[in-house]
């Protein structure tokens, strides 16, 4: 069963359309990346899901379900622009936050006193929040999300702001969470996280969905065929593939990277390089999450 | 609405939870009586210890005898007016009085010289002596006696009796009423604004400190905004409560412990000592009556009403106004930005406080008093200043059934600007990007 299944999301203001027919389907415990330049649509992708906004048109199915107002404790979000109630002790406010979330308030006590041991910041129980540094109001937003166990985790932008320790202990718990059973779903432009931790990725551009697919789907697609190959003795090569470039590593070291042309395979590409020269190694150049993003982003933007 | 309760309770607790709250919620019931029993005690001292100023006279005319009084001492100078002028000069006194030859029938020229700029009281005081001696002086002309004179004088003081629709007879004051409707009319005033502000602030708090979005990812923005005002206005509610109890309990108990009276007894004790004892009994005898008039009228004074209609007033104008605030605190980042709309938000609320002094207490009944008091927007302030003078039933059904239709009303529309106010960081808001987001669709 899919996590989520939107089809056909269209979100229209007065100037300008904020979501132009977006279809998306996330599967159940992926971690999804939501990927796309700011003012794109990512968030008013999220608020639509989160029921925060309606959409004008369009169908959001959670779990098999129709979307609903008995959905909000289902699902766990970490906005972008996320804050605490500055005067509020931790504990108060955790216990607030998830009783909104439709715990009860016993529920929510022991939650909490788990989360706060887990994350080793007990003794803040009684402070409050402006009296935190922010690393430990990042925490306390982190569990804040997550206490009331949705089995889908909405985080915007999760690691802006949060120093590599805090970085790592986020990171590790939600790979946990996702063990357990939940969905992930990533709103960023940091594309390292995209390379680490998720599994399938969308982008969206300019209020559209350019595309969706699990991470190697869409680094297959946009792989140029390209291969680095390091050798001994300089060669040149025609037909099979094209040389891009080759330059003298060291002594009679040469690092050549070619082209495949159309209808060629790695191997046969391999048994053309073994008769003009020694191989040393023979790398397929996969293109990073990042440069297909700049290179979709910007293609699409020059027409 | 579950929600809805769990907001309001937590807007509660934060706020009665706060030594601000506890500090306001006791001194203020302590520091207005002490203020105002401060002030009293200092007029009665000044009024004991008051000196009599010391008056120069240079009476040219002749005509005048004065006689020192408790305000003045005169003293009497011969002589040119700028050798008086110049011996008055040297001393500390209070004032010159110059009184040249003059018309009985169109009396001129009289001047005070004083070194400060006299208070209007004394100077109206002075003007008082000297007319009176005129006054004298031409009754001695027309002939005629202190006895004719105070023969004409006729005091009436009317007995004011309100003829209710079934026939009873209720004594009234209008005197008692006024005051009473005064301080209702401001009370309201000061609480719709005072607790309206704190909706506002809360709201930009939550915007500004960015907790809202993860709020309304639980709750939906229009309970939000509902658990806010009615969690406030619980606050102010008990805030009132307990104003009233220690207001209550410390005026007749500190009263009672210094042995002090009511300002009307003890002047009533100051006249009685200085009348001869045939006097004091006939004033004893008409001051009494005053006093046994006075708990009448407050007797029937229908409190039990009075305090409904203002608890109903209180909660609908505070919900009314109270929801345009949350409005406004969505739309902006900060406090300052917040004013340019707060004005024309309070703008009905002072014309209506400012009625209540021009217009309402003085004629309560009138057609300005009535329109102001059916209008939802002035009608919190204009009807609790009408309705100790006794206002028909229909038109307080009127105005309370359309009091009710506006807070309504602006809950409506507050409801549609917060749900994308409180979203928007950042933009320059002004009416129309307001009325833009009012019409955005749900």
């Amino acid at each position: 069963m899919e996590a989520l299944v939107a089809k056909g999301v269209t979100k229209r203001y007065t100037e300008h359309v904020a979501l132009d027919d977006v279809s998306l389907t996330i599967p159940q415990q992926s971690i999804y990346g939501l990927l796309g330049p700011n003012g794109a649509g990512k968030t008013t992708l999220i608020r639509i899901v989160n029921q925060i906004i309606n959409a004008d048109a369009g169908e959001i199915s959670i779990f098999g379900e129709r979307l609903a107002e008995k959905h909000i404790g289902t699902i766990g979000y970490l906005p972008e622009e996320r804050g605490l109630y500055k005067k509020l002790k931790v504990g108060e406010q955790l216990l607030y936050l998830a009783q909104l979330k439709g715990l009860s308030r016993s529920e929510a006590l022991e939650r909490s006193k788990k989360w706060i041991t887990k994350f080793e910041i007990k003794d803040w129980w009684n402070k409050k929040v402006e009296d935190l540094s922010k690393g430990m109001a990042q925490k306390v937003q982190f569990i804040s999300t997550v206490m009331h166990e949705p089995k889908l985790i909405i985080l915007d932008e999760p690691f802006s702001g949060f120093d590599p320790v805090n970085a790592q202990l986020i990171t590790e718990n939600i790979l946990e969470l996702r063990d357990n059973g939940s969905t992930i779903i990533f709103s960023t432009h940091r594309m390292e996280t995209v390379e680490d931790l998720c599994d399938h990725v969308a982008l969206i551009n300019k209020s559209k969905k350019i595309v969706e697919g699990t991470k190697k789907q869409i680094k297959d697609t946009y792989k140029s065929n390209s291969f680095e190959v390091l050798h001994k003795g300089s060669f040149t090569m025609n037909g099979a593939a094209e040389m891009v470039s080759q330059q003298k590593v060291e002594d009679d070291f040469y690092k050549t990277i070619l082209k495949m042309n159309a209808g060629g395979s790695p191997n046969k590409l391999i048994g053309d390089l073994i008769a003009v020269t020694e191989v040393h190694s023979f790398i397929e150049k996969v293109p990073t999450m990042s440069e297909i993003f700049i290179n979709l982003v910007k293609g699409k933007s020059d027409e | 609405m579950n929600k809805i309760w769990l907001i309001v309770q937590r807007e509660f607790l934060n706020r009665v939870q706060k030594k601000s709250f506890l500090i306001a919620t006791i001194l203020v019931p302590l520091i207005f009586p002490a203020i105002i029993g401060g002030i009293v005690w200092f007029m009665i001292e000044e009024a004991k210890s008051a000196k009599a100023e010391v008056v120069h006279v240079l009476d040219e005319s002749g005509r005048f005898e004065f006689k020192d009084s408790k305000k003045f001492t005169f003293l009497v100078e011969s002589g040119a007016l700028d050798q008086v002028k110049e011996n008055y000069n040297k001393t500390q006194d209070f004032a010159l009085l110059y009184i040249p030859t003059f018309e009985l029938t169109n009396p001129s020229g009289l001047a005070m010289y004083t070194k400060e700029n006299p208070s209007v009281e004394k100077v109206s005081d002075l003007e008082n002596v000297l007319e009176s001696r005129i006054r004298d002086l031409k009754l001695e002309q027309y002939n005629i006696d202190q006895k004719t004179l105070d023969g004409l004088k006729t005091k009436i003081d009317l007995k004011q009796i309100n003829l209710s629709e079934t026939g009873e007879e209720k004594n009234s004051n209008s005197g008692i009423l006024y005051i009473l409707d005064s301080f209702l009319g401001i009370m309201i005033y000061i609480f719709v604004l005072v607790y309206g502000i704190q909706i506002m602030h809360g709201v930009i708090d939550e915007k500004t400190s960015k907790i809202v979005e993860v709020i309304v990812s639980s709750v939906k923005p229009f309970q939000l905004m509902m658990g806010k005002i009615i969690g406030i206005a619980s606050v102010g509610l008990l805030q009132f409560t307990i104003w009233i109890l220690i207001g209550t309990f410390v005026t007749s108990s500190v009263l009672g412990y210094f042995g002090l009276k009511m300002p009307q007894q003890q002047m009533q004790e100051q006249v009685m000592s200085q009348l001869d004892a045939e006097d004091a009994a006939k004033v004893q005898e008409t001051q009494s009556k005053g006093v046994t008039e006075f708990l009448g009228i407050l007797g029937e004074i229908p409190f039990a009403k009075i305090t409904f209609v203002f608890l109903f007033y209180f909660l609908g104008g505070y919900l009314l106004y109270g929801a345009l605030f949350a409005a406004v605190g969505s739309a902006v980042d900060t406090i300052q930005e917040a004013q340019q709309f707060q004005f024309p938000i309070t703008l009905p609320l002072l014309i209506g406080y400012m009625a209540l002094f021009l217009v309402i207490v003085r004629d309560p009944h009138g057609p300005m008093s009535f329109w102001l008091s059916i209008i939802p927007f002035t009608s919190p302030v204009a009807m609790v200043g009408r309705i100790a003078f006794g206002v028909p039933t229909w038109e307080l059904v009127l105005s309370m059934v359309l009091l009710v239709g506006g807070f309504i009303f602006t809950t409506w529309v507050a409801g549609r600007i917060y749900r994308v106010g409180i979203l928007m960081s950042g933009t320059k808001v002004n009416y129309k990007v307001l009325a833009k987001w009012f019409m955005i669709k749900n």
